[in-house]
């Protein structure tokens, strides 16, 4: 299996990201790359092996409904690009 | 051409009403300053990892048991990929290959008094994004503004199948979930508030045919009312389409509540492929049969339950008992106010007539009335005793409503005591009938409709406050009295 260019396009939209022809055709060659590498998984015989969804061996991590301390607005903004009163302020979404 | 037919499906959304989120300690309360309610989960920065609230699966299990849903042994969360301001993450936790439960049902009640069973396909958990603000006073032409409070509050999506056939049904079934879950207390219903919201599937085929036609999507729908008059509109706009010979196109459209219009998103709003895959960071969750029966013995008695023990326990009649559980918080207030009044069909007149009219009028909360249910429960036994009248009761639970204070204290206030004090009474009648000789004369002479005057005369002559009952007696035998000879 290859990754056409159109299908980088694809995911670059889905992820609102945009990309020179030059980045589209370097990651198309390193898509190819990842998935020939997941491939080599399809030599083996796995009829022997159950599905699973988590390589991690805990079922049933829980908490308790308890109320912990949240952080303050100034370290929940601490990292935004833009902030505009005690929101994060983004390039505008709609309209 | 044939008759068609609408077919739809809708996808309900219920904020589950735990403290904290599903996945941290952050509080889920409502209405709190922007960005206060946020943690590192929240955010998903690097390293934070996300711990399931064990209420939110009790929760889940609650409602699985009341719409006889099938609760997976194990169901396992996926990430829903998507870019979007408000989802920090770029992906929202959810439940897609293994959900928490599946293929239950709700009869819903229609206006003609049918049921109707709705099939449910499937309900699971995931949590709710953040709120982006575009059109408030604050916001500048060219921004969005993010509040992530609301990421991570628990939300449970109900899923049903394409069983309804109307708007009024979609309403039915709608009323129905709002007041399972309300009966339940894992949400409080609001749809004004965001914590039940609600997605319609809606296409339209021939009368008799089973394929499905093509669907749109019907979002936006903030209240019941919307909800009704969205399906409406675009079940109109479908038929239309199709009488013209012309085909539905799949869209996602927006319901606009002032224009009473649905219009359609603009295609670069939405995105379908979410390239769904395992969750990693979170274990599946196992429930075990003896955990379902905990949940089941925990369960509260639900409306129709209630509705059963009203009739045979309370001697209620069927009306008065559908009324009083059609909301568990009035039901509440009912079964606590007879826990101090003794008259039960009182109580149950009290609650349908005045309590009802005072919350409508007040547009308020049932929790925020003034008058408590032992308070009402207090009035109403005056009445029982005959120490107040239904008028005077009245005027009473007025006051009661603006000042909250108890019935005895208003009434020893206000001088509104019933007079059941017999010689009082008799010679309140002495008095009228001293002044009435000609309607007293009318009566001697076998006109007894004059009786019913008479006593509205002591009436008027007490303020309201003669106990009729003795009252009418005591009328009864003075006039025997002055029967000449
Ligand atoms: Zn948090």
């Amino acid at each position: 299996m290859s990754v056409p260019l159109e299908e980088v396009d694809r995911i670059a939209g889905l992820a609102k990201l945009q990309f020179s022809a030059d980045e589209k055709s370097k990651f198309a060659a390193q898509f190819n790359q990842i998935i020939q590498y997941i491939e080599k998984l399809a030599e083996l015989d796995l009829t022997q092996v159950e599905p699973m969804s988590q390589v991690g061996v805990g079922i049933n991590v829980f908490r308790d409904d308890c109320v912990q301390p949240s952080l303050t607005v100034e370290q929940v903004l601490a990292n935004a690009p833009a902030r505009k009163l005690d929101f994060f302020s983004v390039p505008k979404v709609i309209g | 051409m044939g008759a068609f037919e609408p077919v739809i499906g809708l996808e309900v959304h219920i904020h589950l009403s735990t403290e904290s989120k599903i996945f941290c300690g952050c509080s889920t309360r409502f209405g709190a300053p922007a960005n206060t309610q946020v943690c590192p989960v929240c955010l998903g920065l690097p390293g934070s990892l996300p711990v399931l609230n064990r209420r939110a699966v009790t929760f889940a299990a609650r409602l699985a048991l009341a719409t006889h849903s099938v609760i997976r042994p194990v169901s396992t969360f996926a990430r829903k990929n998507y870019f979007y301001p408000d989802l920090p993450k770029g992906y929202q936790i959810s439940q897609f290959e293994e959900p928490f439960c599946e293929k239950g049902y709700l009869d819903i009640k229609l206006k003609n008094g049918a049921k109707k069973r709705v099939r449910i396909h499937r309900i699971h958990l995931e949590e709710d994004a953040g709120k982006s603000m575009h059109a408030e006073s604050y916001v500048s032409g060219d921004e969005t503004l993010v509040d992530i409070n609301r990421c991570g509050v628990p939300l449970l999506e109900i899923v049903s199948e394409p069983d309804l056939s109307s708007a009024e049904e979609a309403y039915a079934y709608l009323a129905q979930i709002r007041q399972i879950v309300r009966y339940l207390d894992i949400c409080d219903g609001n749809m004004e508030e965001g914590s039940l919201r609600c997605d319609a599937n809606i296409s339209v085929r021939p009368v008799g045919s089973t394929a499905l036609g093509i669907k749109t999507e019907v979002k936006n729908m903030n209240s019941f009312q919307n909800v009704q008059d969205a399906i409406d509109f675009e079940i109109r706009r479908q038929l239309r389409l199709t009488e013209q010979g012309q085909a539905v196109e799949q869209i996602t459209l927006l319901w606009d509540a002032h224009r009473g219009v649905a219009e359609p998103m603009r295609s670069k709003e939405y995105s379908h492929d979410y390239r769904y895959f395992p969750e990693p960071d979170l274990p599946p969750i196992q429930i075990s049969e003896a955990w379902i029966a905990e949940i089941a013995r925990e369960m509260p008695e639900m409306a129709d339950e209630k509705t059963r023990r009203y009739v045979e326990e309370y001697q209620l009649p069927l009306y008065d008992a559908q009324v009083l559980t059609e909301d568990r918080e009035i039901a509440v207030y009912f079964e606590e106010t007879i826990r101090t009044a003794k008259d039960k069909k009182l109580a149950s007149n009290w609650i349908m007539g005045e309590v009802m009219r005072a919350l409508k009028e007040k547009k308020g909360r049932l929790a925020d009335l003034p008058v408590t249910p032992d308070r009402l429960g207090e009035l109403l036994n005056l009445i029982s005793q005959n120490v107040l009248n239904q008028t005077t009761a009245k005027k009473v639970f007025d006051r009661m409503l603006k000042t909250g204070i108890a019935a005895g204290q208003i009434m020893k206030e206000q001088g509104l005591e019933q007079i059941s004090d017999q010689s009082e009474l008799e010679s309140l009648v002495q008095a009228v009938l001293a002044e009435r000789p000609k309607e007293v004369a009318a009566f001697h002479q076998g006109n007894t409709k004059v009786f019913g005057f008479l006593v509205g005369e002591v009436m008027k002559a007490s303020s309201g406050k003669a106990n009729p009952k003795i009252t009418q007696e005591a009328l009864r035998r003075l006039l025997q009295a002055r029967q000449p000879d």
